[in-house]
């Protein structure tokens, strides 16, 4: 019980800590400063007035949405004894995949700029700035030749190292291999084979109890087969009031049952504590002058990514320009590396190298110019690169292959002082990931409320799915879940996929990765991204993964081969997300 | 081609109980239709210089030939005689204007329901009246479109008289090789003011295209299609850029030639996507009111050249409506295509237009399977009948759609071939209850 008070106490100490020093806490300031000038205020009870008046003036409100927001990201650190990196994952075996696959996304990168001969990061001359600026809400009619770049890696790399993941400690009791399923029966028969706990059924259920079947949804109970307008009127009157209240947790709560599509824009917005102030429109300004002032070359692969993914949509190809208005501010957006103190991911970082020939500096910061590394030429335009890049090393010994040791040994790299990381927020896009914001075009047409809505997303939930963890939410335990679900449900479909040689997850896992952008319908993945908000979870994912299975299982079961089981998994635009939730979920 | 009064249409089987009857037709285009038609059963193409009982013809062939024939009962082709009184810009907005003015006799809310086309002059002809517009309203961009041609050819944009004295000079010149024997003289162009605040999607510009099909003038009846598209503009909208003809114009054939078009793209989006983003956007209230609005565009642009059109009961019309939607939610009519691009840009497109004409013909009915009483046919309800069509309550034909006053459900759920299904179930049963009673 001591704890878990203590616990509290912490959180609301770190929560504090996080408040001090921020607009709103100046802003807060200020307006009880404001209210303890009125004359109608009495010394004697000034604390409760000016309390009671900042209620009234609707400061204390954001107040609670701003700490509700922080309660998303502050750390439930048990104990500071506990190391650093084993808050950020406990499981020493995840912690080295996840840095090992790092190395392997950052090996592809370099060879990337060997090959083509491109800096990681260039300074654009000043007409180029200008042209930039004059075209920035068109930047979809420049075609940059992108023929020779390559997405990093694809979901599909990806699940090869989360299926190769094996937890050294395991020993399994009949002391056979693991997937000599005539041996062992009680084995998982999945791709996954690291035990993380999943919840049961039992436990989802309770998790979305709200689903349940005796309750209406947006969704399903709105639906144009069943016209009740009843429903949908006192939804929309709920709808409104919810957002007259301005209250986060309301918001928030309100999603589970589904948003009605006039009022989704806002209720996301309350829900995810996000505010678009003056400030935070100064702020997209200056991120977009460091897209203006430097090249990445994550920017051509977020081109690269928007040309292959949403252009070619047939839906989302309208939205080409907003992807690029986002994605390249995300990059350079450093607040976003806050989240890698509770992710078991680590920034890649690279060291600041100025060419001999030029006085350019290629970041902000104005940083001397450190021995030039390691021998590899670099080909700049004049101007000045960033080196190679590699992650600063504070893994564990043995997680770094013998290459790795090799140029650590140099010396030259890791003088912590040089090294910034690259790209400026820590993540690495991957094939797809512009798909997180194109559902997202649809509901804001502002660019800068767009984008933090999106980052909002993408810190809360996204960069769960493309990171290594043992996180009770990260992909890997989505995976899990989704395996588990399948096998006990529905064991004869997951054998007879298995013996045609497809492992169901080989399916679903490029669904999991983007939860289902790009898959489902618009209208009816906003309704399952509702969902995802409002339970805060995004266990939803692998539940309907697996409903989806069991739904097209007719067809399922008379295929015999692999590209039968992709064709009929292909089209998943016509299927009704919630119903097929609810099946899973509350079957009898 | 052909002599003169030749008969179309003799020899036409009679019909044999219970077996389709072959019907010769004509398509005088290659795309969409012309496949459309093949694989209509029992339907054969007549060769060059045979009789025919149908022929989608195009308007110069009509011109040419529509007075030196003489057409048997059921033959059928695919315009009226003076289809241009609609869509030609400069004639539909003479007959707009007409309408709007008796209506105003009648009472101002029924005009006010003609307020659906941006202020527009015939030039050279109300030259004075359009300067005098003009000096009233400084700033105003103003587009210009020659009122013979289509698919965007020859349209610009301007916003100073001084530019549109320049063309005055040079203009005619360069047109004069163009020049049809129709225009002998100066060409025709019509000056509309520009609508400088079309709703966007993802910074671009469009327009809709929605499909209107006109058995007969008198009485009148016009079906709606329920599908249809948005067309996107490729590049962001933005009045600074005024040369850029790219930005302004969204018909498909002007695209065309923007140096990044990408064909497989089509850049369109289907009405059930576009209802879909607006309510997103919107709410549904404001959308469903704005489809309403749409109705009155079909129906006030059609009882416009009501008494006009010569009424044949030989022809039939497929219109294409060009419509823009702005920021504030109202719709423009841009102007109503006679020949529809029936050309597909990519499967979606095909399917729609391959729908869309299969429809049309079930409607049109060579076949002689109707009652003439449906509805709606496939995709198309019908929307007015001598008098306004009015949706009937939750019968399994509407469901889908929310209820409507009237018949219309553009942009609905849809769900053609197991409508069209059930359609000739019913009939084939009422026959047959029919005969044996």
């Amino acid at each position: 019980m001591d704890s878990k008070l203590d616990n509290v106490a912490k959180t609301i100490d770190d929560i504090v800590k996080q408040l001090n020093g921020t607009t709103l806490h100046t802003q807060l300031k200020r307006a009880a400063q404001h209210e303890g000038e009125k004359s109608s205020v009495q010394l004697s009870s000034l604390k409760s007035d000016v309390i009671q008046s900042l209620k009234l003036s609707g400061w204390e409100k954001l107040l609670r949405n701003e700490v509700f927001r922080k309660m998303h990201s502050v750390q439930n650190t048990l104990d500071q004894a506990i190391p650093f990196e084993c808050q950020k994952e406990p499981l020493m075996y995840m912690r080295k995949a996840q840095a090992n696959w790092e190395r392997r996304i950052l090996k592809s990168m370099n060879s990337m700029c060997t090959e083509l001969s491109i800096p990681l990061s260039r300074k654009r001359p000043a007409d180029e700035q200008r042209d930039l600026l004059h075209k920035w809400n068109e930047m979809g009619t420049d075609e940059p030749d992108l023929s020779h770049f390559r997405p990093v890696y694809a979901p599909k790399d990806f699940l090869e190292v989360i299926t190769s993941i094996r937890n050294p400690n395991y020993c399994s009791l009949t002391g056979s291999e693991i997937d000599d399923r005539s041996l062992n029966f009680e084995s998982h028969w999945g791709l996954i084979q690291v035990s993380l706990q999943v919840p049961s059924l039992a436990e989802l259920r309770e998790i979305f109890a709200e689903f349940s079947l005796s309750n209406a949804h947006v969704g399903l109970d709105d639906s144009p087969d069943f016209p009740s307008d009843m429903f949908q009127n006192e939804r929309n009157k709920l709808a409104k009031r919810v957002i007259d209240e301005k209250r986060s947790p309301i918001a928030q709560y309100f999603c589970r049952r589904g948003c009605p599509s006039g009022f989704r824009a806002d209720l996301w917005q309350i829900a995810l504590g996000v505010t678009v102030g003056h400030l935070d429109v100064l702020k997209y300004e200056q991120m977009k002058g460091y897209v203006l002032q430097h090249d990445l070359l994550v920017d051509s692969l977020i081109y690269k990514d928007v040309k292959l993914t949403s252009v070619n949509d047939d839906y989302y190809f309208v939205f080409e320009d907003y992807l690029y208005q986002v994605l390249l501010i995300f990059s350079r957006d450093t607040s976003v590396l806050e989240l890698f103190s509770r992710s078991s991911a680590t920034p890649p970082k690279s060291y600041i190298r100025v060419e001999k020939s030029s006085e350019n500096v290629s970041t902000d910061k104005n940083t001397p110019e450190p021995d030039e590394q390691d021998g590899q030429p670099t080909k700049s335009t004049g101007s000045s690169v960033f080196g190679k890049i590699r992650i600063v090393d504070d893994l564990p010994d043995d997680a770094i292959d013998e290459s790795d040791a090799a140029d650590h040994s140099t010396g030259k790299l890791g003088l912590e002082e040089f090294a910034v990381v690259y790209p400026p927020n820590g993540v690495i896009p991957f094939h797809g990931f512009s798909m997180y914001v194109t559902p997202l075009c649809y509901l804001y047409s502002e660019p800068v409320r767009l984008y933090y809505v999106f980052r909002e997303f993408y810190v809360r939930f996204f960069h769960r799915l493309h990171v290594i963890s043992s996180h009770p939410q990260g992909i890997v335990t989505l995976c899990l879940l989704f395996e588990s679900l399948l096998q006990s449900f529905h064991p004869t479909l997951f054998r007879h996929l298995q013996d045609i040689g497809c492992q169901p997850l080989k399916i679903a896992f490029k669904w999991l990765v983007r939860a289902f952008s790009g898959y489902l319908s618009t209208d009816q993945l906003l309704l399952l991204w509702d969902r995802i908000l409002g339970f805060n979870n995004l266990l939803l994912l692998p539940v309907l993964a697996v409903a989806i299975f069991l739904f097209r299982q007719t067809n399922l079961l008379l295929v015999t081969n692999v590209a039968g089981v992709e064709a009929s998994l292909s089209d998943l635009s016509t299927l009704q997300v919630i119903p097929l939730l609810q099946s899973v979920l509350f079957h009898s | 081609m052909m002599s003169k009064n030749v008969r179309i249409g003799r020899g036409y089987q009679k019909k044999i109980a219970g077996d389709h009857r072959v019907i010769r037709y004509r398509c005088a285009l290659n795309n969409v239709i012309s496949d459309m038609l093949k694989q209509r059963l029992g339907w054969v193409e007549a060769k060059e210089g045979e009789d025919w009982d149908f022929y989608w013809c195009d308007v110069g062939w009509l011109r040419e030939n529509f007075d030196h024939i003489y057409m048997e009962e059921h033959v059928r082709i695919c315009h009226f005689r003076n289809h241009f009184e609609l869509t030609r810009k400069n004639l539909m907005v003479k007959n707009l204007k007409r309408l709007k003015k008796q209506l105003e006799r009648e009472s101002k809310s029924e005009s006010a329901k003609c307020d659906f086309f941006p202020m527009t002059y015939e030039l050279p002809s109300e030259y004075h009246i359009f300067v005098e517009e003009f000096k009233k309203n400084p700033g105003t961009v103003w587009i210009m479109k020659p009122i013979a041609k289509s698919q965007g050819k020859g349209i610009f944009l301007f916003r100073r008289l001084k530019d549109i004295t320049e063309w005055k000079k040079e203009g005619y010149r360069v047109n004069a090789d163009e020049r049809k024997e129709e225009t002998k003289d100066v060409e025709t162009y019509i000056v509309q003011r520009y609508l400088g605040n079309p709703y966007l999607i993802g910074g671009k510009k469009f327009d809709l295209r929605i499909y209107v099909l006109v058995t007969s003038y008198i009485p009148l009846k016009a079906w709606l299609y329920r599908d249809g598209f948005a067309r996107f503009s490729n590049t962001r909208f933005s009045l600074d850029s005024i040369d850029d003809s790219y930005v302004h114009l969204t018909n498909v054939a002007i695209q065309k030639t923007a140096p990044d078009y990408d064909p497989e793209k089509g850049c369109k989006w289907s009405l059930q996507q576009l209802r879909h983003y607006l309510t997103a956007k919107h709410g549904y209230e404001s959308v469903e009111e704005m489809f309403q609005q749409m109705n009155e565009i079909f129906i006030k642009s059609l009882q416009s050249v009501q008494k006009t059109i010569i009424n044949d009961k030989h022809c039939f019309e497929l219109y294409g409506y060009d419509i823009l939607l702005d920021s504030n939610l109202k719709l423009w009519l841009l102007e109503v295509n006679a020949s529809p691009s029936l050309t597909a840009s990519n499967q979606e497109d095909y399917d729609l237009k391959f729908g869309l004409l299969d429809d049309a013909m079930h409607i049109i009915d060579m076949e002689g399977r109707m009652t003439g009483k449906e509805k709606r046919v496939g995709n198309f309800d019908l929307m007015w009948s001598d008098g306004p069509v009015y949706a009937e309550d939750a019968t399994l034909d509407t469901l889908g759609g929310p209820s409507y006053a009237t018949n219309t459900f553009l942009g609905c759920h849809n769900d053609r071939k197991r409508q069209l299904i059930q359609l000739f179930r019913t009939i084939q049963s009422k026959k047959a209850a029919a005969s044996h009673s």
